[in-house]
Parts: C-alpha cells; structure tokens; sequence
C-alpha cells in the first residue's frame, strides 16, 4: 500500500492548532472527548451542589433552607443535569477518546459534527440553569417532567423543554458518530466479534439513543403545545390522558437506564481482565447479553406506572418482562467474576473502582428485580427505596465506571501517571460515603418515606441525617479526584506506553500520550476477543 | 474511486468554525422560542436572530462540504459513512414520528374508549366515545373532521408520482441520460411545492370552514401536529431537492458519485412512507 507517498497530502499534515480556537473549532476527537469529559465534571459539580442543597434539607425536619418550590426544583434540576449533562456526555466523551485508538481508526467518522455535539450542550446547559432565574423559578416536575404537573408551571419549564430538544440533537448526532465511525472505520483485523466490549457498548448503546431521544423529543414537544398551542394530549377534558405521557416518557426512560449502564459494561470489561491478568470470561455471551438488554428495555417501560393503572394482564406482562433483563444481566455480572476466578488480580485504583461497580451494581440490580415485583412496587413507588435503588446503579454503577475509566487511561491520555495513594483513598472514601448517604434510603423506603418533599415524619431524622452527612462527606471527597487530575496533568509521573501490565487492547500498542493524530494510517492487526491484540503493522501516527 | 477495502486513509476536515456557528445559532432558537412563546417580545428577536445565524451555517457548512466532494476528498470509506450516516438519521426521523403515531394509538384505543366507559359517566356524563372525538368539556368549538377522500387523496397521488419521477431522474443520472435527470428531478421539486400548496390550502380549509383547529380535542390535535410535523419535512425535503437541482445543473454529479443525491432520494421516499401512513391512519380510518 502506498501508504508513504500519500501522507504528505493527508489533511492530518497539520500540526496541533493552538489557543482558544483550538477548542471552538476543534475536529480533533481527543480534543472533543476532552472538552465532552471536562463539561461532565462540571455538571458534574453543579448537579452535586444541588443534592446537597437537598441533602442539606432533609437534615431535619421542617424547613431549613428552601420553600418547597425550590426544593422541587432543585430535585428536578439535579437529575436532569446529572442524566443529561454528566453521566451521559461522560460516556460520549470516553468513546471519542477512546473509540478511534481501539479500533484503529484516524478520527470519529463525522469530525466536525462531533464538534457540534459537544458545542451544543454548553448552550442547553445555560437553558436548564438560566431557568432558575426566569418568573416562576426552572422546572419543577421532577426530572420525569409528568403531566399534568409540567403542562402547568411558568416559562423555566419551556427553557427546559428546548433545553431537552438541543440535548437530543446532541446526543442524536454524537451517537451517529459513535454507530458510523465502529461500523466503518476499524482497522484491518478489527471484526465485529472481536472488538473491545467498550466498542459493543458505545455502538449499542448509541443505537439505543438514536431510537429513544426522538421520542423524548417528541413527548416534550407535546407537552409544550398542551401549554402553549391548546392541544389535549395529556388532558381528559379533550380525549387525551396524563398516563400517555408516561407511557411515551418511560419508552425513552427505560432505554435511557441502559444508555447509562451499558457503557460503564463496557468498561468494566476491560479494567477487570486487565487487572486478574486473565481474558475478558465469557466474551461472545458478553455481546449477546449487552444486546439482549437492549432488545428487552424496549419492553418493560411501564413497570414504571404500576400504581397509575393497567390491566393486570399488563401488569405481570411487564413485571415478568422486567425480571427476564436480570438474565443478561446476571450472565455479565458472572462473567466479571469469572475473569477474576484465579486471575493474579492487583488492586490499582482503576480495579477498586471496577470491583466496587460489580459489588454495588449488584446491590442496584438485585433492589431492581425487587422493585420489578407489581405487589412490592405499589408499596414502594416514589419512596426513598426507588432513590436508593437509582443511586446504587447511577451513582455507584455509572459515575464508579467513569472514575475507573478516567484512572484507567489517564495515562494514555495525558502521558502521566495519576497519584496512586490519593486515586485509592479516593476510592475508599468515595465507596465508605457512598453507602452511607444511601444504604440508609432502602430502610427510609421501606417504611415509607416519600421522595421529592422537603420536609418528613419525625421518625425518619436518624436514617437523613447519616444520610446528609455521608453526602456532604462523598460530595467533598469528590474535590480529591480533581485535585489529583489537575496535580498529576502537570507534575505527574511520565507513564511508559503501557503502563499496565494486563492491557493488551490497541489503545496501549501505541506511545504515552496518545499522538495527537494516531492510526493517520489505519492499521492491520490480529486481534482476539475482546480487543486483545495480537500482532500489530503499520498505523502512522502524527 | 478507491476500493474500499484497500482505502488506507479516510478525509478528516481541518478545524472548522461553523459547529460552535451551529451552537450559537441554536441557543438563539432555544432561549427565543422559549421567551416566544411566553409572549416575551424579546423571544421573536432570538428566534430571528438564530435562524439568520443557522441559514448563515448551512451555507457555509454545506459549502464547505460540496467544496471537499468536487476537490475529490470522498472516497470509498467516506462515501459508506455518510451513506450509514443518512440511515441512521432517518431512523432517528422515524422514532420522532413513531412518538406522535403512537399518541394517536393511545388516544384512539385506550384513552377515548376509556373516557365513554361506564366508569366515566359520573365525570363526564355527555361523553361519547366516538371518533373523530366532539364530546368532552375541553372540546368547545363543534368541527368537522377532514374527509379523506378529497384532497388528501390528491395529495396522496402527488406525492407517490413525486417518488416515481425521482426514480425517473436517479435513472437519468446513472445512464448519463441528462434530460430525464433534470426535468424527473425538476418534476419532484414542482410536485413537492404543489403537495405543500394544496396541504396549506387544505388547512385554510379546515380552519375556516370546518372550525377544525389543534384546540379541537383528540382529533385535532393528533391531525395537525401528524400533518404539520410530516408538511415541514416535506419543505425540508423539497428544499435539498431543490439544492441537489441546482448542484445537478452545475454539474456537481457522475453516475458514480453522487450521494448528496441518493441522500435527498431516501429522505424523499421516508417522507412519502410517513405520508402513506398518515393517509391511512389519520385521514382514512
């Protein structure tokens, strides 16, 4: 191949832009995924600021802090900015990062609209936090933004529909890259059933966004003619029904849990086998449950709206259909630890963060499958058991994923390594505070604590308040990780090309940091499951 | 053009200025369509102000691609990802439609029959489950429901000839049969602008003489957010036809590379799709 004599004239020539617009214009996808990782810690920070706003007021019974307006919206505000401003960009972050070096592609496929992703969130972003200042305050339905509570309210809650427009369109075209770039763009070698889990997660993922945001779109967009342009959907007096706007919602929401689960999957399937020095257990039924679950979400949405009425026909239909996603879900959790089963495992801060995930995930999904019950649900719908629940898979699920992530390859990233003593008591510290700011939730749950009210029955202050203090604690220790990005970016060690041992995808066969463009040339390889990367030749970088 | 399979280098732009252009543009439209719609004057100022600065962005950014395409930059690998890039959006296109089709599902054989039940009788005791739906209290203006076989059916007609001489034109353009091409091309576009005529003619219609209106309950609203959400992007459609004809005459196009085309080809035939269904679902049954 005349591979030589064409990369003088290959776009890549040019060296690295400098300045701020280096940023604006970037079409580099490490430069985006930077950008996408930075605004999700941000958001990041802004939604935690929120939770302890609520945390702060659940301290005590009665009103401390906040009228019950604004606690609502606080509420609503902390779960949109954390689904849709940090847990989702930090997942498109990391495939823009990591997905062109693991399966050997020059670039995303579509480099300047995955410019326009990412610039379109900071813009939503203002919309949502602009509306905490407009005539009646921002949104204030919850997150879930239900009818007939958001067909009411002021303007913050138009803000927040086309807020949620951009946010879709964002997200549309990210996950178009994400789809275009696995299916076109891998290297030589790199067959469908090899690649690296994280690449089945994105794609998978990403299809997941492409068939549920339009319908998030859409139900919005109803919402906003019941307020503005006369229409009935979500009102009897015309024909229509508040419930249809669950049931459209919860299509989009259930997929939505998924989105924010299968890439922390992903992960997980990496950092584990590299750390027990063993092969991803199990890869072919990791592909086949990771779509599995995704065919299934499709199905269970309205085990969401067990108290808001069906037919028990459709009750159990759904319930059943629930349970059936432990399935996959127990195959992945299996093979993780049938990874580790006799591996030569070490414990780095990225595999104490991928051991916590299975450990607490598990927790999330079993309290899941006891939620997925129709009888217990009943009982517990819209209690702090459902927080607690949540939590378990968003907060130790999601975001431990992404911080194993982030520790995983911040050395390809940076070129240095991170603190190992401050990355581990991170961990400890975020894990031990963690569980105190939410186990107690299940117990508050159980007897019956309702969530979204700011104030509560008497018998209920012990549970809050080691409730509140595990999540100013877990807030606060959250500053430590920035710390140590921020020290180690500047004065960290400088990291070889591999730092870990067990790494063998195609991301560590090339130099510490990443070259700003890598595989400019798109390399032949001989790869395994799982990514595991054989033998590599050719792949240019500059 | 390069095989595929032996295409070592794939086109990745140079830093480019419109995405953040595109993000400016749609926090206009955002924040002023917000602002507009709560009657605050200065929302149509920043829906305006957006719209210029979107218009501005897909001039300069379609430019730039089209600039790429003649300069020989796509190959076989960029050709694949645009064309799984076009699927792909127009499955997003489906799913948003599926939203408003599955609302009108739920209204039609849950919610209304369920309003007229026995149970209901206490609420609402004049309600009649009927469809198109002219009980129930929020429905205050009497109307009259679109007859499906008057104009829509014309309109149907229209758009399934607009789908057969656009197949007519992507023949001409394969064969270098360049008469069939511009003139079956030309054809789409003219009947494209007429179905949107008609469609608006046709709420003129409906408005003014059968009082239908989207406060008119179930019916109407489900009518026109279907009807009206299908006409933009029959507009939007028409609009990249009208680009690719105007492309077509500068001889921007060969038998071999020609996707801009077949993109506009394929979000013709998903409009036209959605169409069939909307004739059959909202107007006929």
């Amino acid at each position: 191949m005349a591979i030589s004599t064409t990369a003088g004239h290959a776009p890549h020539a040019h060296g690295k832009p400098t300045g701020l617009w280096r940023w604006l214009a970037a079409t580099n996808h490490k430069d985006i995924g930077s950008m996408y990782l930075w605004f999700s810690f941000t958001m990041f920070l802004s939604g935690g600021v929120m939770a302890l706003c609520i945390r702060a007021e659940l301290f005590q019974p009665g009103l401390q802090f906040f009228q019950p307006e604004l606690f609502n919206q606080l509420t609503t505000l902390h779960g949109l900015v954390m689904v849709f401003g940090a847990i989702m960009p930090a997942f498109t972050g990391l495939a823009n990062w990591l997905l062109p070096l693991m399966i050997g592609a020059p670039d995303m496929a579509f480099a300047r609209m995955n410019n326009w992703s990412f610039w379109l969130l900071p813009p939503a972003a203002a919309l949502l936090l602009i509306s905490f200042f407009v005539p009646g305050g921002a949104a204030a339905a919850g997150w879930t933004l239900y009818a007939p509570l958001a067909t009411q309210m002021g303007m913050g809650m138009d803000l927040t529909i086309f807020a949620i427009h951009i946010l879709g369109v964002s997200s549309i075209m990210g996950s178009i890259n994400i789809i275009v770039t696995i299916l076109n763009l891998r290297a030589p070698g790199m067959t469908m059933m090899k690649m690296p889990m994280f690449a089945w997660a994105s794609l998978i993922t990403a299809y997941l966004i492409i068939a549920v945001m339009p319908v998030l779109a859409g139900v919005v967009t109803m919402v906003l003619t019941d307020r503005h342009f006369g229409t009935h959907f979500f009102n009897a007096a015309g024909g229509g029904d508040p419930v249809m706007y669950q049931h459209i919602f919860w299509f989009f929401g259930h997929p939505e849990v998924y989105i924010m689960a299968l890439p922390a999957f992903g992960i997980v399937s990496h950092i584990i086998p590299t750390f027990s020095r063993k092969p991803l257990f199990g890869y072919t039924s990791m592909v086949y449950a990771t779509s599995s679950i995704a065919v299934l979400s499709f199905m269970v949405w309205a085990h969401h709206m067990f108290t808001t009425g069906m037919p028990a026909t459709a009750q159990l239909f759904f319930m059943y259909a629930t349970m059936l996603i432990a399935v996959p879900t127990g195959v992945k959790v299996f093979n993780w630890i049938g990874t580790m089963w006799q591996g030569s495992m070490s414990f780095e801060t990225p595999m104490l963060f991928a051991v916590g995930f299975v450990c607490l995930f598990t927790i999330g999904g079993l309290s899941g499958v006891t939620l997925s019950v129709a009888a217990v649900d009943i009982q517990l719908q819209d209690t702090y058991y459902v927080v607690a629940h949540f939590h378990y898979v968003l907060v130790a699920g999601a975001l431990f994923s992404l911080f194993a992530a982030i520790y995983y390859w911040f050395p390809k990233m940076t070129g240095k390594m991170y603190s190992e003593p401050l990355g581990k008591f991170h961990f400890w510290w975020s894990m031990i505070w963690f569980n105190v700011t939410f186990f107690p939730m299940h117990f508050l749950g159980l007897a019956g604590m309702p969530r979204r009210i700011p104030d509560y029955a008497l018998q209920f202050t012990d549970f809050n308040r080691i409730a509140s203090i595990g999540a100013f604690c877990f807030g606060l220790g959250q500053l430590i990780f920035l710390y140590n990005m921020l020290r180690s970016i500047r004065h960290g060690q400088a990291a070889p090309h591999k730092p870990w041992e067990g790494a063998e995808t195609l991301e560590w066969q090339i130099p510490t940091p990443a070259p700003y463009h890598s595989f400019v040339e798109a390399p032949h390889v001989e790869a395994g499951d799982n990514g595991v990367i054989h033998s590599m030749t050719g792949g240019a970088h500059h | 053009m390069e095989s595929v399979s032996h295409q070592t280098h794939y086109f990745v732009p140079q830093p480019s200025r419109w995405p953040v252009v595109g993000a400016l543009a749609l926090f206009c439209l955002g924040l002023g369509a917000a602002l507009a719609v709560n009657g605050v004057g200065f929302g149509k100022v920043s829906l305006g102000v957006g719209f210029a600065i979107l218009f501005y962005m897909l001039f300069g950014w379609f430019g730039d691609v089209i600039r790429e395409s003649l300069k020989g930059e796509y190959h076989g690998k960029e050709d694949t990802s645009f064309r799984w890039g076009m699927g792909w959006f127009i499955f997003s296109e489906v799913m948003f439609f599926a939203a408003f089709f599955g609302a009108l599902f739920y209204v039609r054989t849950i919610s209304v029959p369920e309003l007229g039940n026995f149970e209901h009788k206490l609420l609402y005791p004049d309600f009649a489950a009927a469809w198109p739906l002219s009980t129930g209290p929020g429905i205050t203006q009497p109307y009259q429901a679109m007859a499906a076989w008057g104009l829509p059916a014309i309109n149907t007609l229209i758009l399934l000839s607009s789908g057969a001489t656009l197949t007519w034109a992507h023949w001409g353009l394969i064969q270098g049969k360049r008469a069939s091409l511009t003139i079956g091309l030309g054809a789409t576009v003219l009947l494209g602008v007429l179905f949107l005529s008609l469609q608006a003619y046709e709420y003129r219609h409906a408005m003014h003489e059968l009082n239908l209106t989207l406060a008119s309950g179930a019916y109407g609203m489900t009518f026109y957010m279907l009807t009206g959400f299908h006409g933009m992007h029959v507009l939007l459609g028409a609009i990249i036809l009208a680009v690719v004809w105007l492309r077509v005459m500068r001889g921007h196009f060969n038998p071999e590379h020609h996707f801009a085309f077949e993109a506009a080809a394929w979000y013709w035939h998903f409009v036209d799709v959605v169409w069939l269904l909307l004739f059959t679902l909202v107007y006929w049954l």
